[in-house]
């Protein structure tokens, strides 16, 4: 049986995860790698916590069990503890560093945790990679590049059954000429921001 | 887009499980697709929207007609209707739609089609975004309807492109029952040619059409003769198969739709030895081949989500053919009649029957607890200003009866205007029932969807019985929860035609209500003092709260470049009450380490209305929006 790859991409409603998601299934496709993609609309677009699962190579189901993920890639720091759930001891995190703080913290009092217990908490359960995005995506040009940043990194974990080529040229296949020099850019950046660590 | 449209045979493409439906309806020739929207459902027949309206763009034919219909109900009829002159058409709807078009959908069967008719219903078990997580395989039971259940998008395509022709064969519409895990699930999918839609109809008059008393009679044993030569389709469908893992002897697992995917890959990962008779075509089931998987084992575990509906069928097959067979599922408590199932819940069962470790319990946990982050109303949502005013104007025990639509979160503090929720157009109708039992101020809400949908006829209800009533209609100028689709009050269709636009308020004057009042939410005073009138009209008022969906008004700013004023809060003025953040809860708003109150230009939307909702001035425009 050939290996199964998990990646379970999380985030806030808005944040382009759900798109993120659909880009390594259609890079899986181009590398003629078997692959599912699952995902919850619905709700994503007004602010709620989003959920997406990519699943490559031998597999049958688009969900994986607890624990077995290969990379958790999250745009939002506390969806990444929200998930921990599908995390082992070799599991890669990588996630933005920026907060986006839910409306239960200004409305009904719920509390943000601190930042550094944040990342002490990620860090106990899993090898956590840290990624300013909104730094990197304004650097390389444009806030809005902020995901493909995220698609660099993942790119430059290791994990994937395709080169970071395959990725990048699907993330480009998307776009119109204009937006492409400022991906490019992000999405290296990305990678660099990995490697660095 | 334009992918889907591919006529490539053979070349592979990564398709939503909802696309994949769609583009299998178009690989057979479509000619008439119709819906009412509802997630997990809505992506279909978005799908065929988006490619009707390029054409329109193009002022090219897209080869088919697609309508947003005003209910599920009508949908169904519209499509039937196409049908009956040999047209191949397609329904979709989510689980709850099926509800509403019960009413056809049961006597449909008692006629047949002729044109192949594909229903399909996307049911959504753990409730992602539904008020039940009913299981509509009764419905195929209950209106003796053939049902096919896809597991993968692949599937899914395939099931729908043949399904036509399974309808034609049969002369009965086929129900497509699809779930969320398949509908938004994505997976790659290997086109197959296009099949040129057969345009022109033609009705030839039959009076076995006309269900009377003695021709519902004579229809009912033709409907079972049907049934019977769908239970042979079955027998030998490709869509039924047995999947072997390891070497098995005699245990055997019957199981369709998603849960498939779970079983195999846990029989795998634990290293069992099953074979899996796996049902696509899941009613008629096909007795003959259950029988003889059923004699091959002794044990045999039923893996189905929801209901137990093939379990409660193998037994009743057990018990006729005195099979020796001992059945785990539901009832001997190894799986549950809740929720979605996992891989996890799938390998703990499993672990449990076969006595192995199940490798995949105690998934770590956080030591730390966290903010929740549920769904929210908008920024600059004109629903949070509607509900804000209307809790200015009415007293702490008025009962607030809501509806389905993105209006419903306004169930969440600190708004709270939403006391109960039933199903689409019931809040009319429970209001009408509450004026009866209580002397409590009732104010109902609906969105303008809802209102053609389902919220008409209990309006003309307590308008004829003068029930003391204030029913909302929260016209925002789209059907926004779903996917910002058209309805009868825009002014154009799905097809991306002009359509006649219908005015709520109109259709309400029609009705006979004799207080009708039309209000913008964003003038808040003005909208507090017009609920306060129509409370104190003594019977029925209604009130059509008009301005569209903010996210709607941001893109058709972006598109005529016109700018979007952001706001900010005056540090020296703010006094730090928290009205804005503790009663009108816009969540751009937000309280920074030190207490002070700030706006998130990234979330603002600039709709200015927390302006009015500040008892100090201490909120004005930016001046120079960035
Ligand atoms: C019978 C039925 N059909 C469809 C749905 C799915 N659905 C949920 S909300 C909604 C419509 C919302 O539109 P509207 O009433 O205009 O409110 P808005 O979301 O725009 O505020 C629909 C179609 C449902 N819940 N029940
Ligand atoms: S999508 Fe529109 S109607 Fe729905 S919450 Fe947002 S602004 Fe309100
Ligand atoms: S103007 Fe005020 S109420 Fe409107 S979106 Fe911006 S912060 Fe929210």
């Amino acid at each position: 049986m050939s290996k199964k790859i998990s990646i379970v991409l999380t985030g806030v409603g808005g944040q382009g995860v759900i798109t993120a998601a659909n880009i390594l299934g259609k890079a899986a496709v181009r590398a003629q790698v078997g692959v599912f993609v699952s995902e919850i609309h619905g709700m994503a677009q007004r602010g709620g916590a989003v959920v997406c699962t990519v699943r490559m190579g031998d597999v049958s189901s688009p969900l994986l069990p607890s624990g077995t993920a290969d990379v958790l890639l999250s745009t939002e720091p506390v969806e990444a503890l929200r998930n921990i759930g599908y995390v082992h001891k070799k599991t890669k995190i990588i996630t933005d560093i920026n907060p986006v703080i839910p409306f239960t913290v200004a409305v009904g009092g719920e509390q943000y945790p601190q930042t550094e217990a944040l990342f002490k908490e990620l860090s106990a359960h899993a090898q956590v990679f840290k990624v300013d995005a909104l730094k990197i995506a304004k650097e390389a040009g444009a806030v809005i590049t902020k995901n493909t940043v995220m698609l660099g990194a993942l790119a430059a974990a290791g994990v994937l059954p395709f080169s970071p080529d395959v990725l990048l040229d699907t993330i480009l296949e998307g776009l119109p000429d204009k937006y492409k020099d400022v991906n490019r850019k992000a999405f290296q950046a990305g990678m660099k921001a990995l490697r660095n660590k | 887009m334009s992918e889907l449209t591919l006529d490539e045979p053979g070349k592979t493409i990564l398709l939503l499980g909802n696309e994949a439906i769609t583009r299998g309806a178009l690989e057979a020739g479509i000619d008439v697709a119709t819906t009412y929207p509802g997630t997990p459902s809505s992506e279909i027949a978005d799908t065929f929207s988006a490619i009707a309206r390029d054409a329109t763009r193009q002022k090219k034919d897209p080869g088919f007609y697609f309508q947003y219909s005003t209910n599920e109900k009508v949908a169904l009829e519209v499509a039937a209707a196409a049908s009956f002159c040999g047209l191949r058409s397609l329904t979709c709807m989510k689980h709850v739609g099926l509800n509403v078009a019960a009413d056809t959908f049961m006597t449909y069967m008692y006629v047949g089609c002729r044109g192949g008719h594909l229903i399909v219903s996307a049911d959504d078990p753990s409730c992602h975004s539904s008020q039940n997580e009913q299981d509509n395989r009764y419905f195929a039971l209950f209106a003796s309807a053939p049902m096919l259940e896809p597991t993968t998008p692949q599937e899914a395509k395939e099931m729908t492109r043949l399904g036509f022709e399974l309808s034609e064969q049969l002369h009965l519409p086929v129900l497509l029952r699809t779930t969320t895990r398949l509908n938004h699930a994505r997976g790659p999918i290997t086109l197959h040619e296009m099949t040129q839609p057969r345009r022109e109809g033609h009705f030839d008059k039959d009076p076995s059409l006309v269900t009377v008393p003695a021709v519902a009679r004579a229809n009912h044993p033709v409907l079972l003769k049907r049934l019977a030569e769908a239970e042979k389709i079955a027998e030998t469908s490709p869509f039924n198969e047995v999947i072997t893992v390891g070497s098995p002897k005699d245990v055997g697992v019957v199981t369709s739709g998603v849960s498939y995917t779970y079983v195999k890959e846990m029989a795998e990962e634990l290293h069992l030895n099953v074979r899996i008779l796996k049902l696509g075509m899941t009613h008629p089931i096909p007795r003959k081949m259950c029988t003889e998987f059923m004699a091959s084992c002794t044990t045999l575990i039923i893996v189905e989500e929801l209901e137990p509906f093939l379990e409660n069928q193998f037994k009743a097959l057990a018990f006729d053919t005195g099979a020796k067979v001992k059945i785990l599922g539901k009832s001997s408590g190894h799986f549950s009649r809740l929720y979605e199932y996992t891989p996890d819940s799938v390998a703990e069962a499993f672990s449990k029957i076969f006595k192995v470790k199940n490798p995949f319990t105690s998934p770590v946990t956080s030591s730390l607890k966290l903010p929740r982050r549920p769904p929210s109303l908008c920024p600059g949502c004109p629903h949070r200003a509607t509900y804000y005013a209307v809790k200015k104007a009415a007293d702490k025990d008025t009962i607030y009866p809501t509806d389905i639509g993105c209006y419903t979160l306004g169930k969440e503090p600190p708004l709270q205007t939403a006391d109960i929720l039933l199903c689409m157009g019931s809040n009319a109708g429970m209001a009408c029932g509450f004026s009866v039992a209580t002397d409590q101020k009732i104010i109902s809400f609906m969105g303008d969807s809802t209102f053609f949908h389902s919220g008409i006829p209990p309006i003309i209800n307590a308008v004829h019985h003068n029930h003391d009533v204030v029913i909302t209609v929260l016209d925002n100028r789209t059907t926004a929860m779903t996917g910002h689709q058209p309805h009868p009050g825009t002014e154009i269709d799905g097809m991306g035609k002009p359509a006649k636009l219908i005015k709520v308020e109109d259709v309400v004057k029609g009705c006979g209500v004799q207080h009708v009042e039309i209000v913008d939410p964003n003038k808040i005073k003005e909208t507090t003092e017009a609920f306060k009138r129509a409370l104190e009209f003594k019977g029925t008022s209604v009130v059509v709260s008009k301005s569209p969906c903010i996210l709607l008004e941001v893109q058709r700013k972006r598109k005529a470049r016109e700018t979007i004023q952001l706001y900010h809060i005056d540090q020296e003025k703010c006094k730090r009450c928290k009205t804005c953040i503790g009663r009108f809860g816009c969540p751009a708003l937000y309280f920074a380490e030190d207490g002070s109150v700030h706006i998130d230009p990234a979330q603002c939307n600039g709709c200015g209305n927390c302006v009015q909702v500040c008892p100090f001035g201490a909120i004005s425009a930016v001046e120079e929006s960035p």
